[in-house]
């Protein structure tokens, strides 16, 4: 599989960044050569293989079911880049 | 004598200090000065030597009264992916611009409460992403080490390229990396110093800035083995704040340090043969048999079958896992915000400014691997990959203790030599393989190569095994009788 210059600005869109266009060519092929890499992996029979989804072999631990933290809006705000009272800011959304 | 206050090992320093041979603030002097000489290494993003010094003052205090810590007077260089609580936290990224934490990670949190002193925040690649240190928003860390008659600037490795070049120059009395692929144990090898990646579970994660939240773990980086030895001890354990985190016991891991391996079988994966591996590296692994050997233990081949696929597995679980982990990033709660005409150009912009091209690249690929008609063919195929290649470790542990193999195909390059993002990821083949197992494994300096540069080699162990691999560690450092430091060239 590769990706042409389309899709790209496609995934950066999905991930939120945005790209210049006239960078969209060199970064499709430097995607193609890390997906070719990864190519390989669909010459090896992974048939009945369950997927490994975490390298811990224990059951979580369990805790009582109480809040152990929190309550502190000041800690929680301290680092936003623009605030109003206890609330953190964003452009606005709603016309 | 301040300089040769920052050549002790962290064993030395600590019996010096308890001794009162010298004080803590005197040991703290030291590494400050030699930090001010060093800049030009750019091992540190953060500098904290106001912090440091009354952390000292109160270190003497606790060594006079008798009260002292574990780590008493003992100071450290942290990666500047720890959370800190009223120190600048970085991840090495632009994103992150002004982050003071209001809290600090666990294994952080036991270093102070052990007494621990703090120099600084250890540069980094991005978010650790990279092998070379070169990622870094804060510019490159330059490796202390130089070839033979060569002021060619080499890289110290990544990620934990600041903490590497920090333990190597003397610049601190030890350090903290993180390891995701290698970035502890690639380092280390690159600047001759020790370095552990613990079991996965055995250290928390809590407070360290998640890349891929599967695969990374805490871990020290030492002068010696036994340094290792004392400062995984004083961050392993559980921690509520980790789910992750395994509630089993800490072994006292000094005391297993004995250098005999009579009993022992060492496993020699034969698949760790690569195409292309330079002569000097397969001598080197040899020698580090023959040692193993000479140290008691019985040296056998075993096959890790699907060792080749690991890299390939590699790259798709972390950067989908970084795709998923930095989608926080988003110019509302913390660092960098860089405006738009709406909420997603907002966040468009302040992405787009503040990753770097690395990043970038690896949320581009993990967006598209974790992409509806992808997912299968890309990530559960990658899973199902990493699931047969921990099976292969659990077949080889039915008949061997341990693992001998290289920490890398080579040793550091040189800054700017490898621009193709592919061929820095080749460095991580022998050492992404107990990252996706969830096994510990260790560099240890095995010797200098022709052009007179550290190689390492690396010690594979058992889940929760950390004391038999330091062991393993530490009849390699016995027999290896490492003690070359790189040219103070810096200073000058």
């Amino acid at each position: 599989m590769s990706v042409d210059p389309a899709t790209v600005k496609k995934v950066a869109r999905l991930a939120r960044i945005r790209v210049d266009d006239a960078e969209l060519p060199a970064l499709a092929d430097e995607v193609n050569g890390i997906l070719h890499f990864v190519e390989q992996l669909q010459s090896v029979d992974v048939t009945g293989v369950a997927p490994l989804t975490s390298v811990v072999h224990r059951s979580l631990p369990l805790r009582a079911d109480v809040i152990t933290d929190g309550g502190d809006p000041e800690k929680v705000l301290a680092n936003a880049p623009d605030r109003l009272e206890s609330f953190f800011t964003v452009p606005k959304v709603i016309e | 004598m301040a300089s040769d206050l920052t050549r002790l090992s962290l064993a030395e320093a600590r019996e010096g200090l308890r001794a009162r041979k010298f004080s803590a603030v005197e040991l703290t002097r030291a590494y400050l000065g030699a930090m001010e000489a060093a800049r030009g290494l750019n091992a540190y993003i953060t500098e904290t030597p106001d912090l440091a010094l009354e952390q000292a003052a109160a270190s003497d205090a606790r060594l006079a009264a008798g009260t002292a810590g574990s780590l008493e007077g003992l100071p450290l260089a942290i990666k500047d992916l720890y959370a800190t609580r009223g120190v600048l936290t970085t991840a090495a990224s632009h994103i992150l611009d002004g982050f003071t934490p209001t809290y600090e990670s666990t294994v952080t949190t036991s270093l102070w409460r052990e007494g621990a002193v703090m120099l600084g925040k250890a540069n980094m690649d991005e978010f650790a992403m990279g092998g070379s240190n070169e990622n870094s928003y804060y510019g490159p860390v330059v490796n202390p080490w130089r070839r033979n008659g060569d002021t060619a600037a080499l890289v110290p490795g990544g990620s934990s390229g600041g903490s590497a070049a920090a333990v190597a120059a003397d610049l601190c009395v030890a350090a903290l990396g993180t390891d995701t692929g290698g970035s502890i144990r690639q380092p280390a090898a690159f600047t001759g110093t020790v370095g552990i990646k613990p079991t996965y579970g055995r250290c928390s994660r809590f407070g360290i800035i998640a890349f891929a939240s599967s695969l990374e773990q805490a871990g020290p980086m030492t002068k010696t083995v036994t340094d290792a030895a004392i400062l995984l001890g004083a961050i392993a354990g559980h921690d509520p704040h980790d789910s992750t985190s395994v509630p089993v016991p800490v072994p006292d891991y000094a005391a297993a340090l004995t250098g005999d391996l009579r009993g022992k079988k060492i496993g020699i994966p034969k698949e760790y043969r690569v195409d292309g591996m330079p002569a000097e590296i397969e001598a080197w692994w040899q020698k580090g048999a023959d040692w193993l050997r000479a140290a008691g233990a019985e040296v056998v081949e075993v096959s890790l079958p699907h060792s080749r696929h690991a890299l390939p597995a590699y790259y798709i679980v972390a950067p989908a896992e970084a795709s998923s982990n930095l989608a926080r990033y988003d110019g509302v709660r913390f660092g960098l915000r860089v405006p738009g005409k709406d909420l997603t150009e907002m966040y468009e912009n302040t992405r787009g400014e503040g990753f770097g091209k690395e990043v970038r690249r690896r949320i581009l690929i993990g967006t598209y691997v974790l992409s509806a008609g992808y997912y299968d063919a890309y990530y559960s195929r990658a899973q199902k990959l990493r699931r047969l290649i921990a099976n292969d470790f659990e077949t080889a542990f039915e008949t061997v203790d341990a693992i001998l193999a290289p920490t890398t195909p080579s040793a550091a390059f040189a800054s700017g030599e490898k621009a193709d993002p592919l061929s820095m990821y080749l460095g991580d083949v022998f050492t992404v393989t107990a990252n996706l197992a969830g096994l510990p494994a260790m560099s240890v300096p095995a010797g200098l190569s022709a052009e007179g540069l550290p190689l390492g080699l690396q010690v594979i162990g058992k889940a929760f095994d950390e004391a038999g691999v330091l062991n393993v560690g530490y009849a390699l450092e016995r027999a290896a009788g490492f003690d070359a430091k790189p040219a103070a060239w810096w200073r000058a």
